[in-house]
């Protein structure tokens, strides 16, 4: 890579700057060794493009320690490529006085590795891989430095359209949206990491086999997302499983710009699953989540997407614990609430189980948790809600337990 | 005839390389190498770069509608090797042979209410048919303006102009970077150019023209154009859509970069939740500007669509890429559009 570069000369000292001051001392020496960083001298954006572009795949990019301020978005094309920072602590890429795209790194190459450096204050998402497969996400940072605000980007960590999803030991603060967002894509590990101070900790959204496991969401608006929406390419979301997690104290007021669907999410809660069909939430630890531990419920817009069921389905709710909880439901929570008393308990189902002029379907809903764990259905019946229609329950419904998918299996997973 | 016309060309190749740097026609060695040369005039695409006349066999072209990209002056040339032809597609981009150049130079003029007086260029854009797939290449023009430098990371331009309504312009210009060019030329993993369509060629006689040069090939009788976006004479509807089949619809749609969001604008697409009508955003962030719909018919200001073209802020202003000023009249195009359209 230096070499070609270099020959371009005088014509872009852009490029030289980065490919040639990192010079080992005699290029000659050996062809196998370990790269030396990129040079933190000079505009940095334009070396990390410039090497970013001219990667060879299977190559290892090193980014040096220290904090940057980059005026542009980054992108990588190229399948193989390792992009490794000194350490989530240590190389900061700040995007504060970003001019241009719609993230501060963009993925689109497949087999790409991810790790030990942060970004942060992206004017749109953190970093984005779209149709990338065999991604890992490992060991970043990604936050909007002044805490949540509508103003922040949406996503953090923003894998879509790829297949082969990997996100673990990264941290990400402040997104106002999802601070760990998985769209569209199929096989996914979200492992191991901590969401803190976003609008929804993790999302997990037409996506199909995902493990979310390990992973502290706290301080969130609410912790743990599995959704499925119309209208998009890829739907009909399933095959969820959640577990082992922490999934606390995600109190914090809702801050997503409205129309966007999180916007909606009540402070104060710790799983959604909202049309998604079998999702399995188990071994978790809830605590202090004010509107509610675990919501569970129907897509409530209208929407013309024939393929589409908006009821949640098969859902197994098992051998979680629960702690306070349910004391001060928000949102759209709050006058539901108010209905029964101001208070509710830890797992609440909105009781929707049809749409349009459609009949009833079964949702089947199996709660298998200890006697003392709450449980209320709205009974609401159908969207848009009709206060009077509303028939609460604190029975649990009798759903027969779908049978639990597979841990999924990352064949890139120990890279 | 192609025959001897290929040998033609084989001949004029070799003298050409013999001749050496003088070559004042494109070299198919140059435009199929495996990486680009680090100048514009090595392709030989110019009789005389400076000046920028192209090299026979090198064709100017245009579209009916432009895609906007701050009040840029385009000059576009086409290059399809001697002895071989486009083929002509009714809805694709033409096939073109492999060997082809599409060129399009960027060019500024200190007020673009005359862009001939004073214009200097900025950027040269190639698109080239490789064996393997097109690729995309930036050059980046000198200041003496006598050829353009390659620069693959991109570049930002400080720039000031005055727009065609005779606004004055601070701009901070975007060379695209190499993959940045590949952000708006995606069709599934592979890059593909957007202009040359038919229904953004037919007007002026112009695939005539490209037919009797032999560039294009298989034409039919009649083909359907659309409407230049700004000619009050012509449908709203159809004007709107053509303004946003070029603008926007590179990346929206199934094989493009936007994909994900399941808001496609192409011309031709015909569901009216994937055009955006009461469609929600999915991952609009703090592009959605607080609003609920990407098209709410009657009500412009309530629409996403208007609101992300008339921003410049990035993370909310759409394009995401070559952009940084506003269009007041595609803006009052599309607000035309929508509000005329009937509530629901």
């Amino acid at each position: 890579m230096s070499t070609y570069l270099c020959a371009l000369g005088g014509a872009a000292t852009l490029l030289a700057l980065g490919a040639c001051s990192p010079s080992t001392p005699d290029p000659s020496a050996a062809v196998i060794e370990a790269p030396a960083p990129l040079s933190a001298e000079g505009d940095f954006g334009a070396t990390l493009q410039a090497a970013l572009i001219a990667a060879k795949p299977g190559e290892t990019i090193l980014l040096p320690e220290g904090t940057f301020q980059l005026t542009d978005g980054l992108s990588l094309d190229v399948h193989g490529v390792t992009l490794r920072g000194a350490g989530q602590d240590r190389t900061i890429l700040d995007f504060a006085s970003q001019e241009g795209a719609g993230e501060g790194l963009l993925v689109t190459s497949d087999d790409v590795l991810l790790m030990d450096f942060a970004v942060r204050n992206t004017k749109g998402d953190g970093i984005k891989s779209k149709g990338a497969d065999q991604i890992i996400y490992r060991y970043l940072t990604v936050e909007w430095t002044g805490g949540p605000d509508e103003a922040n980007g949406a996503y953090g960590v923003y894998p879509v359209e790829s297949k082969n999803v990997l996100v673990e030991n990264v941290t990400v603060r402040a997104a106002s949206d999802a601070g760990i967002y998985v769209g569209q894509s199929e096989n996914i590990i979200v492992r191991n990491s901590v969401v803190e101070y976003n609008v929804a900790g993790i999302e997990i959204e037409n996506s199909m086999n995902a493990d979310v496991y390990g992973n502290i969401a706290r301080n969130n608006t609410g912790g743990i997302l599995v959704f499925d929406l119309p209208d998009l390419p890829v739907s009909g979301g399933n095959s969820t499983r959640i577990f082992d997690n922490e999934i606390i104290e995600n109190n914090t007021r809702n801050f997503a710009p409205a129309g966007n669907i999180v916007a909606s999410v009540p402070s104060g809660t710790g799983v959604i699953v909202m049309a998604n069909r079998n999702v399995h939430v188990f071994d978790n630890n809830f605590d202090n989540n004010r509107s509610a531990h675990v919501l569970v419920m129907s897509y409530s817009l209208p929407f013309t997407d024939e393929r589409y069921n908006p009821l949640p389905r098969d859902l197994v709710l098992r051998d979680n614990t629960y702690g306070a909880g349910g004391n001060d439901p928000q949102g759209d929570l709050a006058p539901l609430a108010a209905a029964l008393g101001g208070q509710l308990p830890a797992i609440v189902w909105d009781g929707v189980d049809r749409w349009g002029e459609g009949e009833a379907q079964p949702v089947n809903l199996a709660v298998q948790e200890a006697p003392e764990v709450g449980f209320i259905s709205f009974g609401l019946g159908q969207y848009p809600i009709e206060p009077a229609a509303m028939a609460p329950s604190t029975d649990r419904p009798a759903g027969t337990p779908a049978a639990e998918p597979a841990a999924i299996v990352l064949p890139h997973a120990d890279r | 005839m192609s025959r001897l016309a290929h040998l033609a060309a084989c001949l004029l190749l070799a003298a050409c390389s013999a001749a050496g740097r003088d070559v004042q026609r494109p070299d198919l060695k140059v435009i199929l190498a495996e990486t680009p040369p680090p100048v514009l005039s090595d392709y030989g695409l110019f009789a005389d770069v400076a000046s920028a006349v192209p090299a026979e066999g090198v064709m100017p072209y245009d579209l009916i509608n432009p895609l906007f990209t701050d009040h840029a002056a385009k000059h576009r040339l086409i290059f399809v090797p001697e002895g071989k032809a486009a083929q002509f597609d009714d809805t694709d981009v033409f096939s073109f042979p492999v060997g082809s150049v599409l060129v399009k130079t960027f060019a500024f003029a200190p007020d673009m209410r005359s862009p001939d007086e004073g214009a200097w260029r900025a950027e040269t854009r190639l698109l080239i048919h490789k064996a393997d797939g097109w690729a995309a290449y930036p050059y980046v023009w000198n200041e003496d303006q006598t050829d353009a430098v390659y620069a693959p990371a991109g570049q930002r331009l400080a720039i000031e102009t005055v727009s065609p309504s005779g606004e004055p312009l601070k701009l901070r210009y975007s060379v695209p970077n190499q993959n940045q060019c590949k952000t708006c030329h995606q069709a599934g993993d592979d890059i593909a150019p957007i202009g040359p369509k038919a229904r953004h060629l037919a007007h002026e006689g112009q695939l005539t023209r490209w037919v009797s040069a032999g560039t294009l090939e298989g034409v039919p009788d009649s083909v359907e154009a659309e409407p230049y976006a700004f000619d009050p004479s012509k449908p709203l509807g159809a004007r709107a859509r053509a303004w946003l089949d070029v603008n926007c619809a590179h990346c929206h749609k199934a094989d493009g970069s936007a994909s994900n969001s399941g808001l496609w604008l192409s011309a031709t697409e015909e569901s009216g939740a994937r055009i955006g009508l009461l469609k929600h955003p999915v991952a609009a962030g703090r592009g959605s500007g607080g609003l609920a719909q990407v098209i709410v018919p009657g009500d412009p200001d309530a629409s996403i669509l208007l609101y992300r073209m008339a921003s410049t802020e990035p993370g909310v202003a759409m394009p995401e890429l070559g952009r940084s000023v506003n269009d007041p009249e595609s803006l009052a195009l599309i607000r035309e559009w929508i509000g005329a359209m009937e509530t629901p």
